[in-house]
């Protein structure tokens, strides 16, 4: 898992079937520092309750699926959890 | 698997079920010169803008550990016993006491 910070919404009506309901946000993933590295991705939101301006972790691969409650749609990053403190070095 | 040093601590109210009571630590992943460090007996850090998870910790590690990182979906559920269906990649599952490089001196080849 990576951190993640919300930049974003996404709405999509017409879309792959098992996708109805899950809700797409636009995150910028980040170092450890939480300084962004490399291109935005679209993740589900596994927490349901992300928003532009949280700082998250995200889960990638097939795993990405698994965080939803429909566990068979096709995704590839979701968010797992929101942030309160990350304290690193 | 790979070998990282854990750099931190994060807290989650809101998170997955399935991390719920489990503790979850920043691991940088060390490259080659990172172990020949430990190889040799030295410190080893990860390198600025080494990779690095967010990972599930399941021996009690600590800040400034080295350990073993599993970064794999289905030996991790397997581990965490939520098959066929937790949402889980990254777990702690060593702490190393030592690694020795073949091209170390003290390496036993």
């Amino acid at each position: 898992m990576q951190f993640a910070r919300v930049i974003g919404t996404l709405v999509a009506t017409q879309k792959a079937e098992g996708l109805e309901g899950v809700k797409f946000l636009v995150v910028q993933p980040l170092d450890k520092h939480r300084q962004p590295v490399g291109e935005p991705v679209i993740a589900a939101d596994g927490t349901a309750q992300a928003g532009p301006g949280e700082l998250v972790f995200i889960i990638a691969s097939r795993e990405a699926a698994l965080a939803l409650p429909e566990r068979f749609v096709p995704v590839d990053h979701a968010i797992v959890g929101i942030v309160d403190e990350a304290d690193v070095r | 698997m790979y070998v990282g040093r854990v750099s931190g601590t994060v807290v989650a109210t809101i998170k997955n079920e399935l991390y719920q009571g489990r503790k979850l630590l920043v691991v940088d992943r060390l490259d080659l010169a990172g172990l020949a460090d430990l190889s040799a007996g030295r410190p080893a850090k990860g390198r600025p803008g080494a990779k690095y998870d967010i990972a599930v910790d399941m021996v009690q590690a600590g800040e400034g550990d080295i350990v073993l990182v599993l970064d794999e979906g289905n030996s991790a559920r397997q581990i965490v016993d939520r098959e066929p269906d937790g949402a889980i990649r990254a777990v702690i599952v060593g702490i190393v006491d030592e690694i020795a490089l073949a091209s170390d001196s003290r390496a036993d080849v």
